[in-house]
C-alpha cells in the first residue's frame, strides 16, 4: 500500500470535520459573507492537523481572501488553497539522501522515550538491505529495561548484524565498539538506536554529545545524519523537542513516526517552517516494511483529501 | 513564536486595568488570547471553544473585587473553571481486593512502564501484585515487563509464545488466587483506537477478566487527536481512568484537559520520568497552571486568591468565635490550605527546581482527610455529633479508608471544638481575627 493510501485510510476514520470543511459535499462557503460557522468549521479542521496556530492562520487568511473574490467558493476550492499554502511552506522538506561516502556512513537514531526509534532502526536496516548495502546496527539504548532485547529481536528477524552491550553499559562505548565492527566488517551503513530521552533532561542530552565525540575520533563528519524520530501523533511540543535536539546535536533531519494512526503529524510542518529540517521517511505501522520515503505531494493531497474528494 | 504564552495573556489583560467591569468588549481581546494560547498549548480546538465561552460568561457583568485587577480576576476565572474541567481535588483507585486493572492504549504512550510504576505503588500500600503480560506482539515487551517485575520485587505471569491473550488473562487470574496475589495488573500491547481487530481484543480481555480498573495511559504532548483516542478507547471499553505520562517533559498538556473534558473519565495518575518512582497521583490545579503557562499568570491567579482568602478567614474567624465550626468548615478550611499547599507544587515543576518536592506526606494526609469528609452526609458534615458507630463503619468504607483514620479526624475535630469553646466571647472574636491576619501575613512572607 502505498504511503498516500495508508496515511488516508487513518484519517478516514476521524471526525468527519475535515471532509465537511474540505469537502465537496453541499456549497458551503457561498453567501454574502463567509459566515462564523463556516470560519468556525474551516478552523476547526485546520487545528485539528496539529498544523500550528501560524500555518493554520496563513491557511484561512488566504481563504478569506479568495472568498472576497469568489462568492462561490466550495469546499473543494478551500482544499485546494490550504494545500497549495501547505505546499508552499513545506517546499524543500522533502528528505533526499545523497550517495553514501565514507564507510561505513552513519546514522544516528534519536528522540524522546517511546517515539519509534528501535522500530525506525530495523525498518531502516531493512530497507537498506533490501537496496544491496550493507548494515549493521548498534544497540546503544543501555538503559531501558529489554531495549537489548527487542532489538535483538529485530535483528534476528532481519537478519541484520548487531553490535550490542548489557543495560547499564556506556552507551558512548557501544557506539565506538560498533563504529568499529562496521569498519572491519566493511559495512555500508552503521545505524545507531539510541535511548529515549526527553528534551528537558539535560544530563541525558550530554550522553548524545559524547556519542558523536567518539565516533569523531572515527570519522570527524560521523554520524553524518543525525535524525530525530518524532511520534507523529505528539502535538505542538514536537516544535519544542526539534528546537532543543536540534540545538544539542545539529540534526540533519526527521523521521515521522505512527502516521498510520488518525494524527495528521501536523507538527512536521511548524518544525520546518523553524527550522528547515528535512523529512526523510514516515513510519506507518508496526511492521519492518511500513516505512515510506517521505512526499510533500502525498502528504499535502491526504491532508486536504484532493485525489478522491467524493470520499 | 508562541512559546510566551504568559505575556501573551498577560499582555492582552494589561488592557483591561483599570476598568470597572467585566463585559463582552473589553474581555473580547483577553479572550481571543485566551483561546490562542489553549490551541498552543494543544487543547483540542472545541473544548478550547467552549472553554473561553464558558469563561465569558462567567465573567460578563462582574463586578471588579475591590483588590484586584478586572485582569486578575478573569485569570481567577480562567484557572478555576480549568480546575473544574480538570477534576476537582484528586482520585484513587477503586478499594476492592483483588483489584484488577487494565493498562490500554496507543503504541509507546508509557503503558508497560506504568505497570511497573503502579505495582510498587500497591506494593507499598500492602498489596501483592501480580504483573501479566498481555503484549505478544511487540519484540521483547515480555522481557520488558518482566524485567520490571524483578526490580519491583514483584509475581509475574506470562505466556510465551501465545498469542490468545485472553486466555492468559484468564489463567493469570487463576495463578493470581493460587498465590494470594491481590492487585493484578494487565499490560496490554499498544494499538491504535482504529484498529478493530486489536479493538476487539482487548475488549475479550476485560470481559475474562472483568477488571475494577481500565486505565487508558497517554502520553500528555499529545495533539489534537487526543480526544479521538480517548472517546474511541472509552467507547470500546469504558474507562474508569486516565494516566498521563511524560509529564516530566515540557508539554503544555492541553491533551489532559481534552480528554478529560469530552469523555469525563477522570485522570487518575502521572507519570513524571522513567525510573519506577517517578510517579505521582494527578493534580488538576497543577495541570491547570501548566496549561496556562506558569510565572506571572499563577502570581496573577494567586494574588486574586488570597484576597479571596482573606475574607474567607474572617468568615471563618466568626465562626469559630461562635464555636459553630462544623466538618462543612472544616473542608473549606483544609482546601485553603491545599491550595497554598499546591502551589508550593507548582514551584517543583519550574525550570532547575523539579526535584523540589514540597510537603508530599501532607498532601497525601489531607487527600485522606478530605476523602473522609466527603463520604460523610451533608447532615453528619453540619451536626458531627450524630455520627454514630455505625455511621463510622460506613464513611470510612465509603471513604476507603481504615476506621482508625477516621477516629482520628473526629479526635481532632473534638479537641479543635474544646479550643473554640474556651474562646467564646467577645474577646475571643477578636483574638481570631487577629490570628487570621497573622496567618495571612506568614503566608505572605513565605513566598
Ligand atoms: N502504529 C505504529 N506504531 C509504531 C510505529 N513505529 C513504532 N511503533 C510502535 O511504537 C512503540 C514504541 O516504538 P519503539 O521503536 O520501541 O520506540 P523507541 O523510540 O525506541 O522507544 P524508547 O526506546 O523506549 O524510547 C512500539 O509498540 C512500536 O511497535 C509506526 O509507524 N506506527
Ligand atoms: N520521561 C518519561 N518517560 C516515560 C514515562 N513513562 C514511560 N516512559 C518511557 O517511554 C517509553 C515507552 O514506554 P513503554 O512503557 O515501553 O510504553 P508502552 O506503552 O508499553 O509501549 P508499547 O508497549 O510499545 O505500546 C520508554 O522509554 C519509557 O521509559 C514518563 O512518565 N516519563
Ligand atoms: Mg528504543
Ligand atoms: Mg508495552
Amino acid at each position: 500500500m502505498s504511503f498516500f493510501e495508508k496515511f488516508k485510510q487513518g484519517l478516514k476514520r476521524t471526525t468527519p470535520t475535515f471532509y465537511k470543511a474540505f469537502g465537496v459535499v453541499g456549497g458551503l462557503f457561498s453567501g454574502k459573507k463567509l459566515a462564523q460557522e463556516d470560519i468556525d468549521l474551516l478552523e476547526e479542521a485546520l487545528y485539528g492537523a496539529d498544523i500550528g496556530v501560524e500555518t493554520a492562520t496563513e491557511i484561512l487568511e488566504e481563504i478569506k481572501a479568495a472568498f472576497k473574490k469568489e462568492k462561490e467558493l466550495r469546499g473543494q476550492d478551500a482544499a485546494a488553497i490550504g494545500a497549495a499554502v501547505l505546499r508552499r511552506v513545506l517546499a524543500g522538506a522533502e528528505g533526499k539522501l545523497p550517495e553514501f561516502t565514507a564507510k561505513p556512513e552513519v546514522i544516528a537514531l534519536i528522540g524522546v522515550n517511546g517515539s519509534g526509534k528501535t522500530t525506525t532502526a530495523a525498518k531502516l536496516g531493512r530497507m537498506f538491505q533490501d537496496k544491496g548495502s550493507t548494515v549493521l546496527v548498534g544497540a546503544c539504548d543501555t538503559f531501558r529495561a529489554a531495549a537489548n532485547e527487542q532489538l535483538a529481536v529485530w535483528c534476528q528477524r532481519l537478519n541484520l548484524d548487531l553490535v550490542s552491550s548489557h543495560q547499564g553499559a556506556d552507551s558512548a562505548a557501544v557506539a565506538y565498539d560498533a563504529y568499529d565492527a562496521a569498519a572491519r566488517r566493511g559495512k555500508d551503513v552503521l545505524i545507531l538506536d539510541t535511548a529515549g530521552r526527553l528534551h528537558t533532561k539535560h544530563n541525558l542530552l550530554g550522553e548524545l554529545s559524547k556519542i558523536r565525540r567518539v565516533l569523531e575520533k572515527r570519522d570527524a563528519k560521523a554520524p553524518q545524519h543525525r535524525w530525530l524520530v518524532l511520534d507523529g501523533s505528539i502535538g505542538s511540543n514536537s516544535i519544542e523537542q526539534a528546537r532543543v535536539f536540534h540545538k544539542q546535536f545539529d540534526l540533519t533531519g526527521l523521521v515521522i513516526t505512527k502516521l498510520d494512526g488518525t494524527s495528521r503529524g501536523g507538527a512536521l510542518v511548524g518544525i520546518y517552517r523553524e527550522m528547515r529540517l528535512p523529512i526523510y521517511y514516515v513510519g506507518l505501522g508496526e511492521q519492518p516494511e511500513d516505512l515510506q520515503p517521505f512526499s510533500i505531494e502525498s502528504y499535502v493531497d491526504a491532508l486536504f483529501n484532493l485525489k478522491n474528494p467524493a470520499e | 513564536m508562541f512559546e510566551n504564552l504568559t505575556d501573551r495573556i498577560g499582555n492582552a489583560l494589561k488592557n483591561l486595568r483599570g476598568q470597572g467591569k467585566l463585559s463582552e468588549e473589553n474581555m473580547a481581546e483577553a479572550l481571543r488570547e485566551v483561546r490562542t494560547a489553549l490551541l498552543s498549548a494543544d487543547v483540542h480546538f472545541r473544548v478550547a471553544r467552549e472553554f473561553v465561552e464558558r469563561v465569558q460568561k462567567e465573567a460578563a457583568g462582574q463586578e471588579v473585587l475591590k483588590s484586584v485587577t478586572p485582569g486578575q480576576q478573569i485569570v481567577k476565572i480562567i484557572h478555576d473553571e480549568l480546575v473544574k474541567l480538570l477534576g476537582e481535588g484528586t482520585q484513587e483507585l477503586s478499594i476492592k481486593r483483588p483489584l484488577k486493572v487494565m493498562l490500554i492504549g496507543l503504541q509507546g504512550s508509557g503503558k508497560t512502564t506504568t505497570a511497573g510504576k503502579m505495582a510498587a505503588l500497591l506494593k507499598k500500600k500492602g498489596y501483592k501484585p501480580m504483573l501479566v503480560a498481555c503484549d505478544p506482539y511487540r519484540p521483547a515487551a515480555v522481557d520488558q515487563l518482566e524485567t520490571l517485575a524483578k526490580a519491583v520485587g514483584v509475581a509475574f505471569y506470562c505466556e510465551r509464545g501465545s498469542k490468545d491473550v485472553p486466555k492468559t488473562g484468564r489463567n493469570a487470574l487463576a495463578k493470581a488466587r493460587e498465590t494470594d496475589c491481590d492487585a493484578i495488573l494487565f499490560d496490554t500491547a499498544g494499538r491504535l483506537q482504529i484498529d478493530s481487530e486489536l479493538v476487539d481484543e482487548i475488549k475479550r480481555l476485560k470481559a475474562v477478566v472483568e477488571p475494577e480498573e481500565v486505565l487508558l495511559v497517554a502520553d500528555a504532548a499529545l495533539g489534537q487527536e487526543a480526544v479521538n483516542v480517548a472517546k474511541t478507547f472509552n467507547e470500546a471499553v469504558s474507562l474508569t481512568g486516565l494516566v498521563m505520562t511524560k509529564l516530566d517533559g515540557d508539554a503544555r498538556g492541553g491533551a489532559a484537559l481534552s480528554m478529560k473534558a469530552m469523555t469525563g473519565v477522570p485522570i487518575k495518575f502521572a507519570g513524571v520520568g522513567e525510573k519506577i518512582e517517578d510517579f505521582d497521583t494527578f493534580h488538576p490545579d497543577r495541570m491547570a497552571s501548566r496549561i496556562l503557562g506558569m510565572g506571572d499568570v499563577v502570581s496573577l491567579v494567586e494574588k486574586a486568591q488570597e484576597s479571596l482568602d482573606q475574607a474567607e478567614a474572617e468568615r471563618m474567624a466568626e465562626k469559630l468565635a461562635r464555636a459553630d465550626f462544623n466538618f462543612e468548615d472544616f473542608l473549606s478550611q483544609m482546601r485553603q490550605v491545599k491550595k497554598l499547599g499546591s502551589l508550593q507544587g507548582i514551584v517543583g515543576m519550574l525550570p532547575g527546581m523539579s526535584g523540589v518536592k514540597i510537603g508530599d506526606a501532607e498532601e497525601k494526609k489531607m487527600a485522606r482527610t478530605e476523602a473522609l469528609i466527603l463520604s460523610m452526609t451533608l447532615q453528619e458534615r453540619r451536626n458531627p455529633q450524630i455520627i454514630s458507630s455505625s455511621r463510622r463503619a460506613r464513611i470510612a468504607k465509603g471513604a476507603g479508608l481504615p476506621m482508625l483514620d477516621l477516629n482520628q479526624l473526629i479526635k481532632q475535630y473534638q479537641q479543635m471544638k474544646k479550643v473554640m469553646q474556651m474562646m467564646k466571647g467577645p474577646k475571643g472574636l477578636s483574638r481570631m481575627k487577629q490570628m487570621a491576619k497573622e496567618v495571612e501575613a506568614m503566608k505572605n512572607q513565605k513566598r
